[in-house]
C-alpha cells in the first residue's frame, strides 16, 4: 500500500532468499554469523541505556496545533491485505496475564471512558516524521482498572494483523501520552490505521505501536515483537 | 632522511584514538548510509524539504552502492550505527581529556593568533609565496582543520543523540532546529567527514609522507621536526 512496507518487506524477502552466507559475503554486511551476536548485545545495553537512563516517565512529547498535521501519514500492515474483522460487532479487547481483574472491553465501553486527545509528531525508524491527531484512552486507564499485579513488568499487545506483535516496557506503556486509540484526524480510526483500536504513542517508535489490537497481556518476562525478533531495537523508546 | 634526527610526535593514546576513530568512523558513515537508504530524503513524509540534497532519490534513485553501506538492512544498519557510536564518543571523550592534561591542545586548536599566519599558508599552497612559512608541530592551516574536525564530531554525535531520544532530549533537537533539521545537519556532516578525510590523505602523502609514520611509531623524521 505504502513505499515503506514495500521497501522493507522486499529487503526482508531478499535476505531471507540469499541466506546469510551470501549477505557476510556482500558488502552490505551485517555481521555474519560472528558479530551478529555482539551487534544484539550492545543493542541490549543501548535498551537499558534508553529504559533506566534517559526515559522520563512524565516528560511529554510535545504537542501541536491541529493546524500543523501532514498532508500525509503513512500506513502499513504486515498481512497481504488490509486487515478486517469479518465480525467488527463481536470485537472486544482482551486483557489479562498477570493482573486481579481480567477484563474484555467492547469499543463502546472504550470510548465511554475518559478520553485523551493530542496532536503529536510521529517518528517512523525509516526516519520520516507527520503531525497528526490521535484520540483514545489512555493504557494507564485500563490498568487501572484490572490492576496488574506487582510481578508485572511488560505489556504484550497482540494483533489480528497476521503475527503482528509487540512488547513494552511497563513504564513507558503506563506514560500518559501512551493510549489506545480509536480516533484518527477527528475521525474515527479507518482500517488503513489498525482499526478498530490501535496503541499509539509519541514516546515511541511506530513499529512499536500495535495495530488491529486484539489482545493485552501484563507478563513477568520481555515480550519481542515482530520486527524486534528480526533485529530491530526493542525499546524503540525516542 | 636518515640524517634528520628523529622526534618524539604522538603519544601512544593519540595514535590509538586516530587510528581507532578512522575505523569506527568509516563504519558509520556507511550504516548510517544504510539508514539514509530507507527514506532518502528529509523533512516530513510527503513534503517538499526546502533545504538541497543532491542525494534525495528523486534525483538520485540509484542511491549509495552497495560498496558504500554497512549493515544489508535498516536494522543491520541501525545496530552498527548505534553500535558504533559508543567507541566514536568514548574514542572522542578520552582524546579531548588528553589534549586538555596534557597541554597538547595548544599545538592544535586554532586561535585568532592563527589568522595570519594562515593566510600566509595558503598563499604557500597556492604558489602565490616561495617559501614555507615557519612552522610548529602543525602549520596554522592545519591548525584551523584539526580544530574544525574536533568541533564536527562533536556536532555529529549531538545531533546523532537529538534523533535517537528526541523526545528526552528535546532541548537538544529544539537547539539544532527541530528533528527534521537535525538529521540534515547529521548527513550533511558526513560530507564533511568525507572532504576532510580526502585532502588530509592527499596532504600527508604529498606534502608531509614522514607524518604518516609518525602516525604510527609516533617517531617523526621529516620536514617539520619543530615542536611548540
Amino acid at each position: 500500500m505504502t513505499e515503506p512496507r514495500l521497501a522493507r518487506r522486499d529487503l526482508l524477502r531478499l535476505g531471507l532468499l540469499a541466506g546469510p552466507a551470501t549477505l557476510a559475503a556482500a558488502c552490505g554486511w551485517d555481521g555474519g554469523a560472528l558479530l551478529r551476536p555482539s551487534l544484539g548485545a550492545v543493542s541490549r545495553l543501548n535498551d537499558w541505556v534508553g529504559e533506566k537512563i534517559l526515559f522520563s516517565p512524565t516528560r511529554l512529547a510535545p504537542t501541536y496545533p491541529p493546524s500543523a498535521r501532514s498532508g500525509t501519514m503513512p500506513s502499513y500492515f504486515i498481512s497481504r491485505e488490509v486487515p478486517t474483522l469479518p465480525d467488527p460487532g463481536a470485537w472486544a479487547l482482551e486483557v489479562g496475564g498477570l493482573v486481579r481483574k481480567p477484563a474484555r472491553f467492547t469499543r463502546p465501553m472504550l470510548e465511554a471512558l475518559p478520553r485523551v486527545s493530542y496532536t503529536v509528531k510521529h517518528h517512523c525508524v525509516e526516519g520520516w516524521t507527520a503531525i497528526a491527531t490521535w484520540t483514545g484512552v489512555p493504557v494507564a486507564t485500563i490498568a487501572a482498572l484490572v490492576e496488574p499485579r506487582p510481578e508485572a513488568r511488560y505489556l504484550r499487545f497482540d494483533s489480528f494483523d497476521g503475527d503482528y506483535y509487540n512488547g513494552w516496557d511497563l513504564a513507558s506503556a503506563l506514560h500518559p501520552q501512551t493510549i489506545l486509540a480509536y480516533g484518527f484526524n477527528d475521525r474515527p480510526l479507518g482500517p488503513d490505521h489498525g482499526a478498530p483500536l490501535r496503541l499509539y504513542s509519541p514516546v515511541k517508535l511506530g513499529y512499536k505501536m500495535t495495530k488491529y489490537l486484539v489482545r493485552m497481556t501484563f507478563t513477568r518476562e520481555r515480550p519481542g515483537g515482530y520486527w524486534e525478533d528480526q533485529g530491530y531495537p526493542w525499546f524503540a523508546g525516542l | 632522511m636518515s640524517d634528520r634526527v628523529p622526534v618524539k610526535r604522538h603519544h601512544g593514546l593519540v595514535r590509538v584514538a586516530h587510528w581507532l576513530n578512522a575505523v569506527t568512523l568509516a563504519g558509520l558513515v556507511a550504516s548510517g548510509l544504510q539508514i539514509y537508504g530507507a527514506f532518502p530524503h528529509f523533512g516530513q513524509k510527503g513534503k517538499v524539504y526546502p533545504l538541497p540534497n543532491p542525494f534525495d532519490s528523486g534525483r538520485f534513485p540509484q542511491g549509495f552502492p552497495e560498496w558504500a553501506r554497512l549493515g544489508g538492512w535498516l536494522a543491520g544498519g541501525i545496530n552498527w550505527h548505534f553500535a558504533l557510536a559508543w567507541p566514536f564518543v568514548l574514542t572522542g571523550v578520552v582524546y579531548l581529556l588528553f589534549l586538555a592534561i596534557s597541554g597538547e591542545w595548544r599545538s592544535l586548536l586554532f586561535r585568532p593568533r592563527d589568522v595570519g599566519p594562515a593566510l600566509r599558508m595558503q598563499l604557500y599552497y597556492l604558489r602565490l609565496r616561495k617559501e614555507h612559512p615557519p612552522q610548529g608541530k602543525h602549520n596554522a592551516l592545519q591548525k584551523a582543520a584539526y580544530s574544525v574536525i574536533v568541533l564536527l564530531g562533536a556536532l555529529s554525535a549531538l545531533t546523532g543523540f537529538a534523533l535517537y531520544k528526541p523526545v528526552q532530549l528535546g532541548w537538544l533537537v529544539a537547539a539544532f532546529g527541530g528533528y527534521e533539521l537535525a538529521r540534515y545537519w547529521h548527513f550533511l556532516f558526513v560530507w564533511a567527514f568525507v572532504g576532510f578525510t580526502v585532502v588530509h590523505v592527499a596532504l600527508v602523502l604529498l606534502v608531509d609522507p614522514a607524518s604518516l609514520r609518525a602516525m604510527i611509531t609516533g617517531w617523526y623524521r621529516g620536514r617539520f621536526p619543530s615542536h611548540d
